[in-house]
């Protein structure tokens, strides 16, 4: 394997749940604007009944948008494809993907595994240094934003290691495990472990004073302010560390998995480089953009299960 | 006089970044057991400081009170906070949030089935039983108050500490839950002492109104006895000469010994 240079932008943000939904679906003021408009009208002009200007629905015209961005983008494809020289077209690239996915979960020793395969081992690397950084993470979140003087002592520690890329720990971890699959975990763990700690500090530190005064007023036990309040108010913001990592672990993954090898999607992509199979290169990139939009809008789906403003 | 609160030369001076800030002074305040008492004054003046020190939220440093033969150390469920923004749980229904107080208060003692009881007893009490399943964002501001005089009264407390209860309602809506705590109180002889900025709701409601002078430093500058009878009706007080009177007495106060200059 050739050194590479590898370069990864890593972006932990401390990001504050996402903002209470409490202003309506801007369409259903429209709506709701129209809806009165043609009111208004009918009542001024009472002949024409069932008559309504016609109107494009908001998902439509939202769907048209993106397929139309989507039809530029594959037009732009084409257009480097042709003049581009080595790049594959769309249409190369849809027929390799019909092939690979047709039989997604075939194996044929190590090396040689369905894309199937490849995505679920990187999403269990990730599930597994996830699982950890979130069982270490946000215990040590709460314990952090609840005591002053710990907090302290954490955040030269934190302020330092957390821009490091995870890939400088990835050596760390071959030296610690002898292997390349936990080494690629605990990448993932420490690159989970910031955003987890970090925004489940500052959810307890954001806990508002009114709801902690209910809880002096009623003496509450300190079991009943955990469960009752501590938790349910911290809950939005552990969620969004939890976005946040896995986002940026399935970035990680990738990176890693070209490093230490084995099965993954990450490595598979460095295996069709030296394959130069660049079909399959490309079909990995959307395989592993459609991967990440997925647990994405998973995790914001939970997220706004809690979200109680 | 049979004095159930007891507020003595009770002081509180907040260390600040610029220095000790003295909010207030001096005050001496006596409540008999089921009066009910209004505490008024322009903002800043510290009225809800005070009643913070009553709650225990807060500790004086000055002074002492005592409440029901005991010192007032801290915060307990003997006093029943009602305050400004409802401060009710989000993620917890009605019914659970006043019954998390109930079960603080009397789950040691009670069974199950009682504790329900009581929490349904507090929200119909307060015309809400109907909303007990519903989130406090499903309904509205004047019912997530009621909710908050529902889990303040169910813990049946010495006292009821209202921190000004209704000045985020509208001014129909506080009307209506005017009416009721009077009608609650006058039901269960609660000892209230509440927080207001609203003359008409302080002369409406109290037995007393004590008014505050400005901070800083402030402290009790005048108080002043409502005599009228009970049971009040608004609409027959708005004509009465003495509700009249005595509105007036608390506005002179408000607005001329202690005018404040627009800010």
């Amino acid at each position: 394997m050739s050194s590479i240079a590898l370069r990864k932008k890593d972006a932990f943000a401390v990001v504050a749940p996402p903002a209470p939904a409490s202003s309506p679906h801007p369409s259903a003021a429209a709506l709701t604007e129209s809806a009165a408009r043609v009111a208004a009208r009918s009542r001024a002009r009472p002949a024409p009944t069932g008559y309504r200007r016609a109107q494009a629905p908001d998902w439509l015209l939202k769907a048209v948008a993106s397929v139309i961005g989507f039809a530029l983008f594959v037009c732009a494809w084409a257009a480097i494809a042709k003049f581009g020289g080595r790049i594959p077209g769309p249409a190369a690239v849809w027929d390799a993907a019909v092939v690979i996915f047709s039989d997604p979960f075939y194996q044929k020793g190590p090396n040689d595994q369905g894309i199937g395969w490849n995505v679920l081992s990187s999403l269990k690397r990730v599930g597994i240094g996830f699982g950890l950084a979130a069982l270490v993470g946000i215990p040590l979140g709460f314990v952090i934003g609840r005591f002053r003087f710990l907090s302290d002592m954490a955040a030269p520690i934190i302020a330092i290691l957390k821009p490091v890329s995870p890939l400088a720990w990835l050596p760390i971890g071959l030296l610690l495990f002898k292997a390349a699959s936990p080494a690629a975990i605990y990448a993932i763990f420490i690159c989970s472990l910031w955003p987890m700690i970090i925004n489940t500090a500052v959810g307890v530190q954001q806990v508002p004073q009114d709801y902690l005064n209910v809880a002096r007023v009623l003496n509450l036990s300190e079991w009943k302010v955990f469960t009752k309040i501590l938790f349910p108010a911290v809950l939005p913001y552990m969620i969004t560390g939890v976005r946040l990592s896995i986002g940026i672990a399935w970035l990680v993954i990738v990176a890693a998995e070209m490093l230490t090898g084995g099965v993954g999607i990450g490595f598979w992509v460095w295996d069709e480089w030296n394959n130069l199979k660049v079909e399959h290169i490309i079909i990995a990139i959307f395989t592993i953009g459609v991967v990440g939009l997925l647990l994405e809008q998973m995790l914001m789906l939970v997220a706004r299960r809690f979200n109680y403003s | 006089m049979d004095k159930y609160l007891h507020i003595e030369n009770v002081g509180m001076t907040f260390e600040t970044k610029k220095g000790p800030f003295v909010a207030l002074t001096g005050i001496g305040l006596a409540v008999k057991k089921g009066e009910f008492v209004s505490l008024i004054g322009h903002s800043g003046c510290g009225k809800s400081t005070l009643l913070n020190l009553v709650a225990g939220l807060l500790s004086p440093t000055a002074g002492g009170m005592i409440l029901a033969g005991r010192e007032i150390a801290g915060p307990g469920p003997d006093r029943g906070v009602v305050f400004q923004n409802h401060s009710l749980l989000p993620w917890l229904s009605c019914h659970s949030n006043v019954h998390l107080a109930v079960e603080r208060v009397f789950g040691a003692v009670e069974p199950k089935a009682k504790l329900k009881a009581r929490t349904q007893a507090a929200l119909e009490m307060v015309g809400l039983a109907h909303a007990a399943d519903k989130l406090p964002q499903e309904v509205s501001g004047g019912m997530k108050q009621r909710v908050g005089i529902a889990r303040a009264l169910a813990i049946e407390p010495k006292m009821l500490l209202l921190d000004e209860p209704f000045g985020a309602l509208d001014a129909l809506t506080r009307a209506t839950l005017q009416d009721e705590l009077i009608r609650i109180v006058s039901n269960t002889g609660a000892t209230v002492l509440m927080v207001t900025h609203d003359v008409d709701e302080a002369v409406l409601l109290s037995d007393r109104v004590v008014m505050m002078t400005n901070g800083p430093a402030a402290t009790i500058g005048d108080v002043l006895e409502v005599d009228l009878p009970r049971p009040r009706e608004r609409l027959a007080l708005a004509t009465n000469a003495r509700y009249i009177h005595l509105r007036g007495r608390v506005l002179e106060f408000l607005y001329h010994r202690q005018a404040k200059r627009a800010a």
